[in-house]
């Protein structure tokens, strides 16, 4: 009996130092005490000799409760002491989470790469392929097969550089139109468009002696002046959003007829007029038509089989009204400020 | 242009508001880029008359006016104007008047004498300089004499008029005059055109036998009508056409050639006026100029003559370059008595040759190069002549001379309805289209399903079928033709190669910290003596432009580099220190008899450091971070890239430079911009710089990859430290290892270099990280040894090397 009454003071003894165990140390100290092999219970169970020997199978089972109390309890203390010491090192462990994030200092594309992929990117959508053609051009393709002869006046609408007599800096990109339809000799359908550098002997705050344009071509049998305007409908509600509102004015292209002149409705003031649109409430954004019948011919169509329809939009300009950008010239100034914005 | 509404008015009647005519007169074609109120803010301002003027009894230079307004009692009027004279009929702005700028005239005392107003200048009623006659720049308007005193100025001046500012395309020639304008107008709004018909009152004195014209040249001049004018007296032009011709743009100068102007704007006909007793023998030669024939034009420039340029000439001598201007000798003076109306038709090509060539464009050269009507030269003149008689200017003899040798075809063009809506995608009645025709007096007669157009003898951009198919789309409206997506066979909307592979280029540079830029393909020859290219350099054969804007943009690029290195310039000026910068475009090569060679360069260039943060530290911008973005590149688009020194291109620091290459293949170059280059363009910073030929880098590209099983057993890692002689480059070392490793070795990583007091003199030392893999057993300790041994002994063979130390890595 007096056995069995150390063996509950043993295990009364542990579970209370177990309650003011603080650390793992603390917590395995108390474990080797009680129950180490010089521990508690076996310098208890030394006196089992004494214990008559019918009394000692409950005395045994009385040993192992014991040891297994202690156990649970130094599992259970162990488990709250690791939960403490979590709790104190999450809190040890906090950072400044307002600190800036590590720099990975990307670069930026050009804000004019930026719109003319948009803009690739929705002609491809609508099946045209994108082509190039050389950016110093023979009169022929810039002037000549666009229906332009020498001493035409509407050479007077684009101030040329050139290099020879016959060889200059494209004015547009149109030339590539011409381009396209020698390489295709006469196979339909054509839907092409061309973006690249064009050049004009103009400097000052609205024009650059270099900038950019997409051209677009398509050929076909069945091509009217209403799929011009659908499909460059589709393109202003793509790029400018779909409660622009497009107005197509006459105007005069010598490769096209119908020609047509294409403005957007203010993207500024959707139209109220505002000092971006002069207050007219419209922008004017690209050029196009149908492609003149004598282009056609020059270029190996049969004008009264196939028709088509061109275009050709200043990407300097698209970009300006996207961005709010003011001045033409900072395209090519490339200050890094200006081009960081982007 | 500029158009005056009540010019138009006499034309045609207007029953819209001005802003709803621009909008239609833009949705037509005739593109309205403003809209003009000259006398928007003038009120209450009278024409008076100086009945009497009296010095200021305080001011030396004021005086007091007493200044009528017809009815009632003469108002006092103070002012200090120098050109005021007694009997002057000036503009009299009275007490509660508006002027230009919102001026609003009160009562005043000036100097203690009481004013009722104020006598206005040009300027105060919102007069452009241009129209200010020189002696009245400096003091107040003068009105002509006979203007009767008490009237509201803003009729009699012009100031309640609207003008349009338009924008004529070239094709259309015969909108480049009032009546022009009011036609399209007509035809807009479906009006009446009233079509003039001057009334001329002619003298007895008949032109035949006074004078004769000879064409000698007619495919350049298709007709030439003369009237003779006589008793001619030169003075001003009354108020109502001077105040016409204001509005135009025109400035007034005297009758009779306000009256030419006058009609040229009116008609579209330009007109010259010859003094005729100053024509030898009273004749009029057309023809070409001989070979050093001169003229002095009217603004009193001698202008050399050539061969090709058609002038109207004498019997000795030319006296007006033909359609562009007419020549001093035979101006309109006071002294005139006889004029010679000239009403002519020049070849348009002809005109703007010669036009171009002198130098020299006028009102008329720009109307006679777009196509004038040779129909209306008679109708010109007559107006012109009714316009004499109808203000005083001198009186008109009987009859014309009409030189017409070179008729003008009509035109006529069929028209096939279907045809019409086939090209717009309308569905156009024939009924529909033949009215819109015809209110564009187009002339058009039904030949069975289609139409028969004749077409006017003013429009010559009318030719052929689609020209009128344009003109029913504009007329009927663009905007209501319904928007559709083309059908037919679907076509596939694909990006080339190249687009992608340089797409994919600029994303990869973007990511490595490089901004793309955009700059000029014409550079200054300059550049090649800055950047150091001997004599003999390719770089230097250039595209050159013939008529450069300047000097600085006035060849074609033939390398990238050198703008690329003015943009770190630029930004470094403005105290942007750090930049990283690309481009992709083209070059240009010429090539004999040929367009040139334009092949696409890749670029980029460099200075400073990247800003690190406080986590990690800056990265400097180097030869080492651009070779870095090139490795980046080649593993992303499978181009290899080697690199071997380069120590003479002049542009180039000779020992931190590569030649760029794969394969075989050159590139192009990397590596840092020579100091004298740097010093040259004033750049403290170093540079470093690469350009490569991205065209052979797109051919080169293998976008193709396959794919390799992951290894299924681990790899050994082994960390090697040698001494190497400085000497040895670290590729050459790298080299070593990977041909003593043996297939084992998988791949060798430069992990630290080192140089300094701890290393020996004359070496440095390098770190390898080498991992070694067999793809069919766990290798063991010994299997590794052995490699590592064998690439010990090769290092100290072949490299001079010393092995510091072998880790387990």
């Amino acid at each position: 009996m007096i056995l069995e009454q150390s063996l509950r003071r043993m295990a009364e003894e542990a579970r209370m130092a177990l309650e003011r165990a603080k650390s793992l140390e603390e917590i395995n100290e108390i474990r080797i005490r009680y129950l180490g092999k010089k521990g508690e219970l076996t310098r208890i169970l030394r006196g089992m000799g004494a214990v008559p020997p019918d009394q000692r199978p409950r005395v045994g089972q009385a040993a192992n409760e014991v040891r297994e109390a202690i156990e649970a309890a130094i599992a259970a203390r162990t488990a709250a002491v690791k939960e403490k010491i979590k709790q104190v090192r999450l809190i040890e462990e906090a950072i400044d989470i307002t600190l800036p994030g590590t720099k990975f200092g990307l670069g930026h594309l050009h804000p004019l790469t930026q719109v003319r992929r948009q803009i690739e990117n929705i002609f491809l959508g609508l099946g045209f392929e994108i082509v190039e053609g050389p950016e110093v051009e023979l009169d022929y393709y810039n002037f000549e097969a666009l229906n332009i002869p020498k001493d035409h006046p509407a050479r007077d609408m684009q101030d040329t550089f050139f290099v020879s007599e016959e060889i200059l800096l494209r004015t547009h990109t149109s030339p590539v139109q011409v381009r396209t339809m020698e390489r295709m000799a006469g196979r339909i359908p054509v839907k092409v468009i061309a973006p690249g550098k064009v050049y004009r002997r103009d400097d000052d705050a609205t024009h650059s002696p270099m900038f950019h344009q997409v051209e677009g071509l398509a050929i076909d049998t069945r091509i009217t002046f209403g799929d011009l305007k659908g499909v460059l409908q589709t393109f202003a509600a793509e790029m400018f959003g779909p409660s622009t509102r497009t107005r197509f004015r006459p105007s005069f292209f010598p490769f096209t007829e119908p020609s047509a002149e294409v403005d957007i409705s203010c993207v500024m003031c959707g139209g109220r007029g505002c000092r971006v649109c002069s207050y007219s409430g419209w922008l004017e954004i690209l050029g196009c038509g149908s492609v003149h019948p004598r282009v056609l011919e020059m270029s190996g169509y049969n004008s009264e089989e196939v028709t088509g329809f061109a275009f050709g939009m200043g990407i300097e300009r698209i970009t300006m009204l996207k961005y709010g950008i003011d001045d033409l010239r900072l395209f090519f100034d490339n200050d890094l400020r200006f081009l960081e914005q982007f | 242009m500029r158009v005056s509404l009540k010019w138009l008015r006499e034309f045609v009647d207007i029953e819209v508001s001005p802003e709803e005519l621009a909008e239609q007169l833009t949705l037509a074609g005739l593109a309205v880029e403003a809209i003009h109120c000259p006398g928007k803010e003038i009120q209450q301002v009278f024409t008076g008359r100086i009945v009497k003027i009296e010095p200021h009894p305080n001011a030396d230079k004021l005086v007091v006016c007493r200044v009528s307004l017809g009815a009632g009692e003469p108002l006092q009027i103070v002012t200090g104007a120098p050109n005021v004279a007694e009997g002057q009929v000036v503009a009299l702005a009275v007490e509660g008047a508006r002027l230009n700028g919102g001026l609003i005239i009160k009562k005043a005392k000036f100097r203690g004498v009481e004013s009722s107003g104020m006598l206005c200048s040009w300027q105060e009623l919102g007069f452009d300089a241009k129209y200010i006659p020189a002696d009245q720049v400096h003091g107040i308007m003068v009105l002509p004499p006979d203007t009767p005193a008490g009237m509201d100025v803003k009729p009699l001046l012009g100031l309640d008029d609207v003008i349009l500012e338009l924008e004529v395309t070239p094709n259309r020639g015969d909108c480049l005059s009032m009546a022009g304008i009011a036609r399209e107008v007509a035809a807009i709004f479906n009006r009446p055109f009233r079509f003039p018909r001057p009334q001329v009152a002619e003298l007895a004195k008949n032109i035949a036998g006074l004078t004769q014209v000879d064409i000698l040249n007619p495919e350049l001049c298709g007709r030439y009508v003369a009237r003779l004018f006589t008793n001619v007296r030169l003075r001003p032009s009354p108020l109502w056409m001077q105040e016409r011709l204001r509005a135009a743009g025109v400035r007034p100068i005297s009758n009779i050639v306000d009256i030419t102007n006058y009609v040229m704007m009116e008609l579209g006909q330009p007109l010259h006026a010859f003094d005729f007793d100053t024509l030898r023998e009273g004749r009029i030669i057309v023809r070409t100029a001989k070979e050093g024939e001169a003229l002095v034009s009217l603004d009193g420039v001698t202008r050399q003559l050539t061969r090709e340029m058609l002038v109207i000439a004498d019997t000795a001598a030319p006296v007006a370059i033909a359609g562009v201007m007419g020549g001093l000798e035979t101006e309109v003076t006071e002294k005139t008595v006889n004029v010679l109306l000239e009403s002519a038709h020049f070849n348009p090509l002809s005109i703007r040759r010669t036009s171009k060539a002198l130098g020299l464009r006028s009102e008329a050269s720009a109307r006679f190069e777009k196509g004038v009507d040779r129909e209306g030269c008679l109708l010109a003149a007559a107006r012109a002549a009714q316009l004499l008689g109808q203000i005083q200017a001198g009186d008109v003899l009987t009859g014309v001379v009409d030189n017409y040798p070179s008729r003008r075809e009509p035109v006529k063009i069929l028209l096939r309805p279907a045809r019409v809506n086939y090209v717009l995608g309308t569905e156009l009645a024939t009924e529909e289209i033949s009215a819109t025709l015809t209110r564009l007096h187009f002339e058009v007669n039904n030949a069975g399903e289609e139409l028969l157009i004749n077409v006017p003898s003013y429009r010559n951009d009318v030719h052929q079928e689609i020209d009128l198919i344009e003109e029913v789309a504009r007329l009927h409206g663009y905007n209501k033709i319904p928007g559709t997506l083309p059908c037919g066979v679907n076509t596939l909307g694909i990006r080339a190669r190249e687009g992608m592979i340089a797409d994919r280029v600029k994303e990869i540079l973007v990511g490595c910290g490089l901004t793309e830029v955009v700059t000029f393909s014409f550079v200054n020859p300059g550049v090649f003596d800055q950047f150091n290219l001997p004599a003999q350099s390719k770089l230097r054969e250039v595209v050159k432009l013939q008529n450069p804007l300047s000097e600085e943009h006035s060849v074609m690029r033939t390398w990238l580099l050198p703008g690329l290195v003015e943009v770190l310039r630029r930004n470094f000026n403005r105290r942007v220190m750090t930049g990283a910068v690309f481009e992709i475009g083209r070059v240009f090569y010429p090539r004999a008899n040929e367009l040139p060679e334009e092949p696409l360069k890749l670029a980029a260039a460099g200075m400073g450091e990247i800003a690190g943060g406080w986590n990690v530290p800056g990265l400097p911008v180097d030869y080492y971070f651009l070779k870095g973005v090139l490795e980046t590149l080649q593993a992303q688009i499978g181009v290899n890239f080697s690199f071997t020194p380069e120590r003479e291109h002049p542009a180039f620091h000779p020992g931190r430079t590569a030649r760029v290459a794969s394969g075989e293949e050159d590139l192009g170059i990397l590596g840092e911009i020579h100091p004298d280059v740097l010093e040259k363009l004033e750049l403290p910073l170093r540079v470093v710089a690469f350009e490569l030929d991205f065209g052979k880098i797109i051919a080169l590209a293998q976008e193709r990859k396959e794919y390799e099983p992951l290894p299924r057993f681990p790899a050994v890692q082994r960390d090697l430290a040698l001494l190497v002689p400085r000497n040895v480059p670290a590729q050459v070392v790298g080299e070593i290892i990977k041909q003593a490793g043996g297939p084992l070795l998988r791949s060798v990583t430069l992990f630290d270099v080192y140089e300094g007091e701890q290393v020996k003199k004359g070496f440095r030392s390098l770190a390898f990280s080498l991992k070694f893999l067999a793809g069919d057993r766990t290798l063991t300790v010994e299997e590794v040894a052995s490699c590592i041994e064998n690439i010990a002994a090769e290092l100290v063979q072949k490299a001079g090397a010393e092995i510091r130390g072998e880790k387990i890595g």
